[in-house]
């Protein structure tokens, strides 16, 4: 098969985004995900759609249809009023495209001059792996960066062909302890501490992510656990760490109103604990 | 012509207005008789396209007696020194900054200040010995400009190459948080670092300046160096321009029976118009008035006249477009769809094709043409966009912004800009924001400006105010600076603080 004819799930796509890696980039943010966070902030990625149809009658603008077991999503007749993702029992939704590469760079053309690269991110984008490939063999035929936002339950260094076209990872460490971190995925979290060390020692950690949920995970533990880890590798003082706060904004319910946002205070006390462990590059956001 | 009662009361109206400091009425009075003599005959075509607010002559009146933007050689000051202001070539830093502040009280414009402070970080750079002095005497340069030169129009040039002077002025600049001076960096990426570059662009954020000028682009322009002076104008440095009055197209065009009528009849009249006041204009600014005879500036040979161009401006291609459309019977908006656009262009060739053939006696640096510039608009202008720029209310998307931008920005050889506000988002990614001028000078874009949108120092049009000046103008208390009451109008007229925000998260 030729590069670009791999089709995957593509939930939207983002022509400049700044919260996605160095720089301006595109990002294309991928439907379906193998873990399921309660503190998810787009849990309408989560799942791919089993065409129940329960959104179909529920859309104000009757822009959902199905046929054949399938729904069909009519975009210039959707508002964009995101009933469909509420009202979907199982964490998906119906503004979902099948893309192959190529229509996806179609997409991106004009934003080719403006942006330095491209970011993947998901959902867990790492489940469409043939569809990567594809993107990211014509991302770098433009000259543009390519880089993962991934969950780390995928053996990175091991698929060679990716990971010659991908620039970095951006790697989500959750919790460091492993009952903490299956309780939250429904994983544990060894093969992500193997990632991050063995992407570090290959140059392609990018940056290290950890979403702040206070009086429910234990982020100064998460800090130093990954921090011991990495501080053998050169780079480790420059690697950036992104501390994110988590917000209500988007969280499914019951989760949305047991857990509380960090104050800032809480966020700064957790940047000056990174600095202690050496971190020098953090971003509190 | 207006009679003695007029004027009496323009008068009172000055003296009255709590709005004002001592300097701003004394300079407002000044202007009042000028708007009651004429020394030249105007066309009778003129002056109707004039009366119903085609053509517009920015408030000049005809009696002209200095040049509208002067940019002054200051490196042969800092070089020689200077007879009629006695003073001798700088050998220090403090030598340097002293020479600038004392010519910068003797440059005139249309704003009686300067607006053009030269590329002060060039000038200083070969004077800095103790960095830490040098900081702390450029901090206090940069204070004494903020308070002094009431005016943002004053403005001040950076780069292209990085400096150790450049990289103070840009981390006092934010420290400051003035209006004063405009900052552009004349950019261009092949040659400014890209840290020097994202400092730019953190500072911008934080203070709305400095600007990026396309430098690549402009300094083909005219055989002779160029500044950026006032709102973003580009013209030669030891020159500049006599004057600037413009077509305002969006009046122009709901004359038109057509698109075709308005190109090839009205648009063409107009324009010759124009140009021929223009060169009237001209001819009594340097044949009858002193300036050019005897001001020390052009006879110690800071200025030179061969130096100095006639600017055409023009404003409302966004309006004139939509009008046109509507006549034509062809659905489509200016900015939205292809059609508008295209019909927007050729408007442009014809403009510049106009403009082009139009000989003058004087503007030698710039083959006896006059130049194209996308004025930024005047207070009483009514939903009129600036130049070439799509109304607020009705941007497009970013990447497609900047690539309309690409299209219409080459036309104008003596400036045009636009201006993209974003949030707090873009706040810690700067190298974003210079991905984006990149993107946007590769495509042919001449200028950016930006501003964060919770930043207290923003750009109105082409300049720069305090919204708090604002607020305070607003409730009739005066400020320093002069042109914050014609933000407090913009912001009534225009709808600026309505500018779409960019943010980054999607
Ligand atoms: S967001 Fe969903 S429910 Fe709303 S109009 Fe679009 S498809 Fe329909
Ligand atoms: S989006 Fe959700 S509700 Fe709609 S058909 Fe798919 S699974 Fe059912």
């Amino acid at each position: 098969m030729s590069a670009g004819q791999n089709a995957a799930l593509v939930a939207r796509i983002i022509h400049h985004s700044v919260v996605d890696g160095p720089g301006n980039r595109a990002a294309v943010f991928l439907q379906g995900c193998n873990y399921h966070c309660s503190y998810c902030h787009n849990p309408e990625t989560i799942s791919v759609c089993c065409g129940c149809g329960t959104c179909v009658s529920m859309c104000p603008a009757g822009a959902i249809s199905i046929s054949d077991g399938r729904v069909i999503w009519d975009d210039e007749a959707c508002t964009g009023c995101d009933t469909c993702i509420h009202v979907c029992p199982h964490l998906s939704s119906p503004r979902v495209r099948r893309l192959t590469a190529e229509q996806v760079m179609e997409e991106i053309r004009g934003d080719i001059p403006f942006i330095r690269g491209i970011t993947v991110s998901g959902g867990e984008c790492t489940l469409q792996r043939d569809f990567l490939v594809d993107l990211f063999t014509l991302a770098k035929e433009h000259k543009l960066t390519a880089l993962l936002d991934s969950n780390g339950s995928y053996d990175y260094m091991a698929d060679a062909e990716l990971m010659n076209l991908c620039d970095g990872v951006m790697l989500d460490v959750k919790a460091f302890d492993t009952a903490v971190h299956k309780e939250l995925t429904g994983r544990g979290s060894e093969p992500v501490i193997e990632n991050a060390r063995k992407l570090m020692a290959a140059g392609k950690l990018t940056e290290i992510r950890t979403v702040i949920v206070p009086g429910v995970l234990p982020s100064e533990e998460t800090i130093a656990g990954i921090a011991d880890v990495l501080k053998e590798f050169p780079g480790y003082e420059t690697l950036r760490y992104k501390l994110i706060a988590y917000r209500n904004l988007g969280v499914r319910e019951p989760y949305n109103t047991l857990f509380r946002s960090p104050s800032p205070e809480e966020m700064q006390d957790l940047k000056a604990f990174a600095e202690q462990k050496g971190f020098r590059n953090i971003v509190v956001i | 012509m207006l009679g003695i009662t007029d004027m009496k009361q323009e008068i009172r109206e000055i003296l009255d207005n709590t709005a004002l400091t001592h300097e701003q009425a004394m300079m407002n009075l000044s202007a009042v008789p000028l708007n009651y003599v004429e020394f030249f005959e105007t066309t009778k075509e003129f002056r109707e396209l004039e009366a119903a607010g085609c053509l517009c002559t920015m408030n000049e009146g005809n009696v002209t007696y200095a040049p509208r933007y002067i940019l002054p050689d200051y490196e042969k000051l800092l070089r020689e020194g200077c007879s009629f202001l006695r003073l001798g070539p700088a050998r220090t830093l403090e030598d340097a900054i002293m020479n600038l502040e004392i010519m910068y009280r003797f440059v005139p414009s249309v704003t009686h200040y300067p607006v053009y402070l030269g590329s002060v970080d060039k000038m200083l750079e070969p004077f800095i010995e103790d960095e830490e002095d040098a900081y702390r005497q450029i901090r206090r340069f940069l204070i004494f400009l903020d308070r002094t030169i009431p005016d943002s129009y004053c403005h001040m040039n950076l780069g292209p190459e990085a400096t150790k002077a450049g990289r103070m002025i840009v981390e006092i600049q934010t420290e400051l948080q003035n209006a004063i001076p405009s900052i552009t960096l004349l950019y261009d990426p092949a040659i400014t670092p890209d840290d020097f570059a994202a400092a730019c662009a953190e500072c911008a954020l934080r203070c709305a300046k400095p600007s990026f000028a396309n430098d690549r682009e402009y300094k083909k322009i005219y055989p002779v160096p160029y500044g950026i002076a006032s709102c973003y104008n580009a013209l030669p440095v030891a020159g500049g321009a006599f004057t600037l009055s413009r077509i305002v197209l969006a009046r122009l065009a709901p004359k038109a029976k057509d698109s075709e009528h308005f190109i090839n009849e009205l648009l063409p009249h107009a324009v010759q118009e124009l140009c021929g006041y223009i060169e009237q204009k001209i001819t009594f600014l340097v044949e009858e008035t002193h300036f050019f005879k005897s001001n020390f500036l052009v006879t110690e040979g800071f200025l030179k006249l061969d130096n100095f161009v006639g600017m055409v401006g023009m404003v409302g291609l966004n309006e004139c477009v939509n009008i046109l459309m509507e006549k034509d019977g062809v659905p489509g908006t200016y900015g939205h769809s292809e059609s508008a656009d295209l019909l927007g262009r050729k408007i442009m060739d014809r403009l510049k094709a106009e403009v082009e053939s139009f000989t003058s006696k004087f503007c030698a640096v710039n083959g006896n043409h006059f130049v194209l510039h996308a004025q930024v608009g005047i207070a009483d202008d009514y939903d009129i966009s600036p130049g070439t720029r799509i109304a607020i209310g009705s941007e497009i998307p970013l990447h497609e912004h900047l690539t309309h931008c690409g299209k219409f920005h080459p036309y104008f050889n003596s400036g045009v800009g636009d201006i993209f506000p974003f949030d707090e988002t873009a706040d810690r990614n700067p190298d974003a924001i210079v991905d984006l001028i990149k993107g946007g000078f590769a495509q042919g874009m001449r200028y950016f400006s930006t501003y964060s949108s919770d930043a207290d120092v923003i750009r109105i049009t082409g300049y720069l105010v305090k919204k708090s000046d604002i607020v305070k103008l607003d409730n009739g208390i005066a400020v320093n600076q002069a042109n914050a009451m014609w933000g407090l109008g913009e912001v009534k007229n225009s709808h600026i603080l309505d500018r779409k925000v960019r943010s980054f998260a999607g």
